[in-house]
């Protein structure tokens, strides 16, 4: 029995899959975030080095990992769409975009709300941070092309060549900033989590990564089934969805 | 257990703005975010409602004349 | 081909003097702003000329950007440049070399004049000349995909920005870097190496990646 892969492919059929899929995704997002918190507030011990400031990591680690896998995800997806020429791929990369700059915008904002009582300043150009601001240019960037054109074709097309160049860019990017980071070497101590993690802490902060995985998924195929509806509405399957009143 | 009472959890050890400041707005963000998925939904909906009794009335149009 | 293109490209631009000296005198203003804003005292301007002058070559250039494809793709000829059997890339990197030998150049020959006024001592400007020869057409050559992107689209001008800046970011990175090592005596011939590696790069993949935007654009 050869495997049909294109069979979720079509709007219709992903539209309903993407229907069943949404609670599931959406209880465990919340059962997870309720356990990363317990454990991240209650069961993980006060920091030696930084009191209590630490416990921001428990959402700016699972957001600045989630906003470079979102993209990379994006990127995919607009290759995908742009070879195969599957409309439900661009809409899914389209679908990402959004929830990828917000969480680039919580990492931004968590880190230089950490960064004030461990290194004194609000911003500082560390590598990471710097990068992780570029990643949102880069975001804004795909979000304003995507918005500038109107037929959604050329927008799907338009949006996946840049996002692939710039998928091809992060690493330059990146190696980059840490490279002028450390030749201008005014830059602060950066803070290493790794080593000096105790267990409860890595996994707290393992469970919100999840969560935030979760969550990122119940958005996005709830917001790919309303890019669905939107440029499917002149078809048939769903002036039928209209008569049994199930727009869900 | 690490807090004994209320506020000292929400003093969070004289680093509450820090650590609530980002809580506070990652909060917004994703309750910001799943409020506007809802209202473009809202507004697909009642979108929707107005193009397809159009159509139904040109269909009907058509069928008549 | 390649030639055909930059001639009748480098024609146009001729016919066409203002574009040249606009995006030149563009530069020139921009370099000179910073002086008035930032105050006169000499050690200051000095350690902030190279970052400076990049990045109103950036800006300089990427000005130009819009007009790359657009004047062509009004009158139609750009249409009949897809339906010619030449290959779409090889024409793309005319123009794109075109436009950087219109807009590039004159932002090479220019920089060490703007370099004195920051008093810059010789071997810097000299550093500062090469990278940029070597930067901007880099430059030009990423800027092609973000015009291919945006042709005919209205606010298309800010649009490139946006799309493109965030590319330049490492030729800026390494190109002002390059000077800045010069001037503290630290060995600079890293970085020019390394904007050589992405001129060479943008070089092959620039142009294909901006032809098939080119398709994207004009279906």
């Amino acid at each position: 029995m050869a495997i049909n892969w294109f069979k979720y492919s079509s709007p219709a059929s992903f539209y309903s899959l993407a229907g069943k899929m949404i609670p599931f995704f959406t209880v465990i997002a919340i059962i997870l975030l309720a356990a990363g918190l317990y454990v991240g507030f209650f069961v993980a011990p006060t920091d030696f080095q930084q009191g209590e400031a630490y416990r921001i990591i428990f959402i700016h680690v699972p957001a600045a990992w989630m906003s470079m896998f979102l993209y990379v995800v994006m990127a995919f997806w607009a290759g995908i769409g742009l070879a195969f020429n599957t409309r439900l791929s661009a809409m899914f990369a389209s679908a990402i975009a959004p929830t990828g700059a917000m969480f680039t915008f919580i990492a931004l904002w968590t880190g230089s709300l950490w960064g004030k009582p461990m290194w004194g300043t609000w911003w500082v150009w560390d590598a990471r941070l710097t990068s992780e601001l570029i990643l949102l240019f880069l975001y804004i960037g795909f979000m304003s092309l995507q918005a500038a054109i109107d037929d959604p074709r050329r927008a799907d097309k338009a949006g996946a060549i840049i996002a692939l160049v710039g998928v091809v860019n992060i690493p330059i990017i990146y190696f980059s900033v840490q490279w002028w980071n450390t030749l201008h070497q005014g830059a602060s101590v950066s803070v290493n989590q790794a080593p000096s993690m105790a267990t409860t802490m890595l996994a707290g902060m393992l469970i919100m990564v999840f969560a935030s995985w979760m969550y990122s998924i119940a958005v996005i195929l709830k917001r790919t089934r309303i890019i669905i509806l939107e440029r499917e509405s002149h078809t048939a399957w769903v002036a039928g969805l209209q008569k049994k009143g199930t727009v869900s | 257990m690490n807090w004994s009472n209320i506020s000292e959890f929400f003093s969070m050890g004289g680093y509450g703005l820090y650590v609530w400041g980002s809580y506070g707005v990652t909060l917004i963000c994703i309750v910001g975010e799943i409020l506007l998925i809802k209202n473009r939904h809202r507004t697909l909906e009642k979108q929707y409602g107005l193009t397809h009794d159009i159509n139904k009335k040109e269909t009907t149009h058509e069928t008549t004349s | 081909m390649l030639i055909w293109i930059i001639k009748r490209d480098l024609l146009l631009a001729v016919r066409r003097q203002s574009d040249v000296l606009t995006t030149l005198f563009f530069f020139i203003i921009v370099v000179s702003l910073f002086p008035l804003s930032v105050g006169p005292e000499m050690n200051l301007l000095r350690t902030m000329a190279p970052g400076i002058v990049w990045v109103a070559a950036l800006l300089a250039s990427m000005l130009s950007l819009g007009r790359m494809f657009s004047n062509d793709y009004i009158d139609g000829t750009l249409e009949q440049m897809l339906l010619s059997p030449q290959s779409l890339s090889l024409l793309v990197l005319g123009k794109a070399l075109a436009h950087w030998l219109v807009t590039g150049i004159p932002l090479v020959l220019m920089a060490p004049v703007l370099g004195i006024q920051y008093d810059l001592p010789g071997d810097a400007l000299a550093i500062l000349t090469i990278s940029l020869l070597l930067g901007t057409p880099v430059l030009s050559l990423i800027g092609a995909i973000g015009a291919a992107l945006t042709l005919g689209l209205r606010g298309g001008g800010v649009l490139v920005s946006l799309l493109v800046l965030p590319l330049y970011i490492p030729i800026l990175i390494f190109g002002a870097g390059a000077v800045e090592a010069s001037m503290a005596g630290v060995g600079f011939d890293a970085h020019l190496s390394l904007i050589g590696a992405f001129l060479l790069v943008s070089l092959v993949f620039a142009p294909w990646a901006a032809a098939s935007s080119l398709k994207v654009s004009l279906e």
